[in-house]
């Protein structure tokens, strides 16, 4: 074991962490979620992409540094302890990334990665539908094919997609077989979504922003360009996607690092000794740390030529649950202004805790609800027998 | 940065689980439970794969080795419920080396002719002390005194789990029997108290493993109702819930071995954490795969009980979970010094 940081890492920790300090806004940008936020977002996008820190792990050509594992991680502690602003282009750069790398030709890679990267373009994630949930074989949308034209026509509905109100590209699945069951017969698309006959409708999430939409699609073209792997591949690829979301990339230690800091903070401002509650943040902080110390083991494993398979699932249900529950305990300190929404006088820290919880509740559904994930921890990795 | 067991740490680990899978089988746990100590030939056995010297230093015979290769090995120690005083035995013999290498107690202890326990101080009762060669006491006054049993009143007790041969012990403090005292005495027991609650947390991820494997096992071929029980979502959750407080356990475990191998500043702490974590996930084996047994693991007669009982036994001793957390607590809000010689 060597739980140290080569000097070489720590001058990259010093890098990034200085860049940051000159360059983090100093109050926090609007949320995301609104169209002035959203603007201001990509902005920061652009400064970060400016200065090579928007995806240090992707190939200098793409703008990225090249960074290894341990790097990456480096840099997101820095990240998140500056207080840097949140990543709008994350379901882009972090989840459908890694897909188009592994998948893409060399002409789409060209084609996306360099607007995803900048942040001019936003990804979207298209697999949810009404009724196709947890249970995403059940993927109705269609597209049919379109020899004359060179592509194909698009038709359904998504819904539950992430940033889809003010976003730009959709990538999602598409019943191309109209005989086919399950998972088979569905691809892997990419879809504008400035083209003719997409209609997107903001739904107002828990916190009253349009965090996510739904996306009708009603005789949508898309060009053969646009198709990621070939016809009926559509599965495998998505399984490649779903796994960078609940494995390594999506939530890295250092989104719970920070807060769970703060949160000891908020303890010794407020806390008043009461013991249930220091418990409670004392745990908070010891399951950041523990989520820490798995993605050491998770990396350690990857750049041993191992690979995460089913073990995300163990991932995701944990760092879902730490989420939830450490935010639960700031709102529980706060009192009786734990209730404060963003813009009360008195709020403490811009409502910023609640801002937090309302997230954090989001993470035992979306990337597969928890359920979901136990189940697949006791069938692909204790070999229980599968449900009936 | 690396957070793994090295090629050799994982073949001693393994090494040892072979050796403990033909060698402590549950009957012959069964049979340390009536005799009158679990101390057994395979002492002797476990000192030829140098088990028993593993922190022993070189020049006393020992492999020399630390607490990542004990934690290690420790694993799998509690995955077998191995019923010999193998954790006592090496925080012992870590004070021995320090106070007493000159003794000859560590040669035999390596060698397998020697069984040693401790008593440090807040902990009730001593492991094995009847059997035991030597005990090595710190007394709550910070002196540390190497021991002839014979010379000291044992009060023998009886464990829920009846392989831990507990007694309490009175003895009489000798100037002979001393071998430190002062700053050097503390620092060394409050090592000691980390090194066995590392290993206990080390124990206890093995039985927490040992405890999951049986309900699995289990959950495969129980049929009810026409079905395999383990097609029940209820059955499948409760022991996915058991796999994810374990692989968390592990890594906070593997950082706390690491942490005290090179007496980093935050090593209690680290070890605090790692009693804690595998703590709980022992605690939540033991519950759920009794819950997925039924009645059946509600007897004498299966053998999740004997796992079951190490863990509650393991969960409390080398303090339990409101001592560590006391301690984490301390360490991070700053407003209360850490105990330096933790009371049990
Ligand atoms: C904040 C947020 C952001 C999201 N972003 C996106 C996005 O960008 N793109 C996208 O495509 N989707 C997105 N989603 C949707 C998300 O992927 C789905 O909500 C999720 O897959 C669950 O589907 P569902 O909501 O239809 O619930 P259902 O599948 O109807 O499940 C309802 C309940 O039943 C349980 N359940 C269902 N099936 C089983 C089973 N087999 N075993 C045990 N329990 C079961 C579930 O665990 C859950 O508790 C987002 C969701 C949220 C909350």
């Amino acid at each position: 074991m060597d739980l140290e940081f080569s000097p070489k890492e720590q001058e990259f920790r010093q890098e990034v962490r200085s860049w940051l300090a000159a360059n983090v806004p100093a109050t926090p940008l609007p949320s995301m979620d609104t169209e002035e936020g959203f603007r201001l977002h990509q902005e920061w996008e652009k400064k970060l992409f400016d200065a090579r820190w928007a995806v240090v792990s992707w190939p200098k050509a793409y703008g990225g540094r090249e960074a290894g594992l341990t790097e990456w991680l480096i840099f997101e502690e820095e990240y998140y302890r500056a207080g840097a602003p949140g990543r709008v282009s994350q379901n882009g750069i972090f989840l459908f990334a890694p897909t188009v790398f592994e998948f893409g030709s060399k002409e789409q890679q060209d084609r996306y990665l360099p607007k995803m990267a900048s942040g001019e373009e936003i990804w979207v994630q298209g697999w949810s539908e009404p009724e196709a949930g947890s249970d995403l074989a059940n993927v109705r949308s269609r597209a049919d094919r379109d020899d004359e034209r060179g592509g194909w026509v698009l038709n359904g509905q998504k819904i539950w997609s992430s940033r889809g109100t003010y976003g730009h590209r959709l990538f999602g699945l598409f019943r191309t077989d109209p005989e086919s069951k399950r998972h088979h017969g569905l691809t892997y698309f990419m879809v504008d979504l400035a083209s003719a006959g997409v209609t997107v409708r903001p739904i107002p999430q828990l916190d009253g922003e349009p965090g996510f939409a739904e996306v009708f699609l009603d005789d949508v073209f898309v060009p053969d360009a646009d198709v990621l792997g070939g016809p009926g591949e559509g599965w495998k690829i998505m399984i490649a996607t779903t796994g960078s979301e609940r494995g390594l990339n999506l939530r890295s230690p250092g989104r719970f690092l920070a807060p769970a800091d703060r949160l000891l903070e908020l303890y010794k401002e407020r806390g008043n000794g009461d013991q249930v509650l220091r418990d409670a943040a004392v745990q908070a902080w010891m399951d950041a740390e523990a989520y820490r110390l798995f993605t050491f083991g998770t990396v350690t494993k990857l750049l041993d030529g191992g690979q995460i398979g089913a073990d995300s699932s163990i991932n995701k249900v944990f760092w879902s649950q730490m989420d939830v529950e450490l935010h639960a305990t700031a709102l529980k300190l706060l009192g009786g202004y734990g209730e404060l929404d963003e813009g009360s006088p008195d709020a403490v820290d811009g409502a910023r805790w609640l801002d937090g919880f309302l997230f954090a509740l989001g993470g035992p559904i979306y990337a597969g609800t928890n359920e979901i994930q136990r189940n697949t921890i006791a069938e692909r990795i204790l070999g229980l027998p599968r449900a009936k | 940065m690396r957070l793994a067991f090295t090629e050799d740490q994982q073949l001693f680990r393994e090494t040892v689980r072979d050796f403990l899978d033909a060698n402590c089988t549950t009957e012959q746990l069964r049979a340390a439970w009536a005799a009158d100590s679990a101390v057994s030939a395979r002492w002797g056995e476990l000192a030829k794969i140098g088990v028993t010297g593993l922190v022993v230093p070189e020049e006393q015979d020992g492999l020399g080795l630390t607490d990542e290769e004990l934690s290690a090995v420790l694993e799998s120690a509690g995955y077998a419920a191995l019923p010999e005083p193998l954790l006592e035995s090496a925080v012992a013999a870590g004070l021995l080396a320090e106070f007493a290498p000159d003794a000859g107690w560590l040669e035999r202890i390596a060698a397998g002719d020697a069984v040693a326990s401790v008593l440090l101080p807040g902990q009730p009762f001593a492991i094995e002390a009847a059997a035991a060669d030597v005990l090595v006491i710190g007394t709550e006054d910070g002196e540390i005194h190497v021991v002839n049993p014979a010379d000291c009143t044992l009060t023998a007790q009886r464990s829920v789990d009846r392989s831990r041969k507990l007694s309490a012990v009175a003895f009489t403090p000798a100037p002979e029997t001393l071998v430190a005292s002062g700053p050097a005495a503390a620092a060394a027991l409050a090592r000691a108290a980390d090194r066995g609650a590392l290993g206990a947390a080390a124990l206890l991820l093995g039985l927490t493993r040992r405890m999951l494997d049986m309900a699995v096992e289990y959950a495969k071929q129980r049929v009810q109702r026409g079905v395999l029980i383990g097609t029940h979502q209820s059955v499948q959750h409760h022991l996915a819930n058991v796999l994810i407080k374990l692989e968390f356990a592990r890594p906070v475990v593997m950082r706390a071995a690491y942490s005290l191998a090179r007496d980093l500043p935050s090593a209690a702490r680290d070890v605090s954490m790692a009693k804690i974590y595998a703590g709980e996930a022992a605690d939540l084996a033991a519950r759920n795969a009794l819950q997925v047994h039924g009645a059946i693991g509600y007897t004498e007669e299966h053998d999740l009980q004997l796992f079951m009982k190490r863990a509650w036994a393991l969960g409390a001793a080398w303090g339990d979970a409101g001592h560590h957390r006391a301690r984490v607590a301390a360490d991070l809000l700053g407003d209360a010094p850490a105990p330096l010689t933790p009371a049990f």
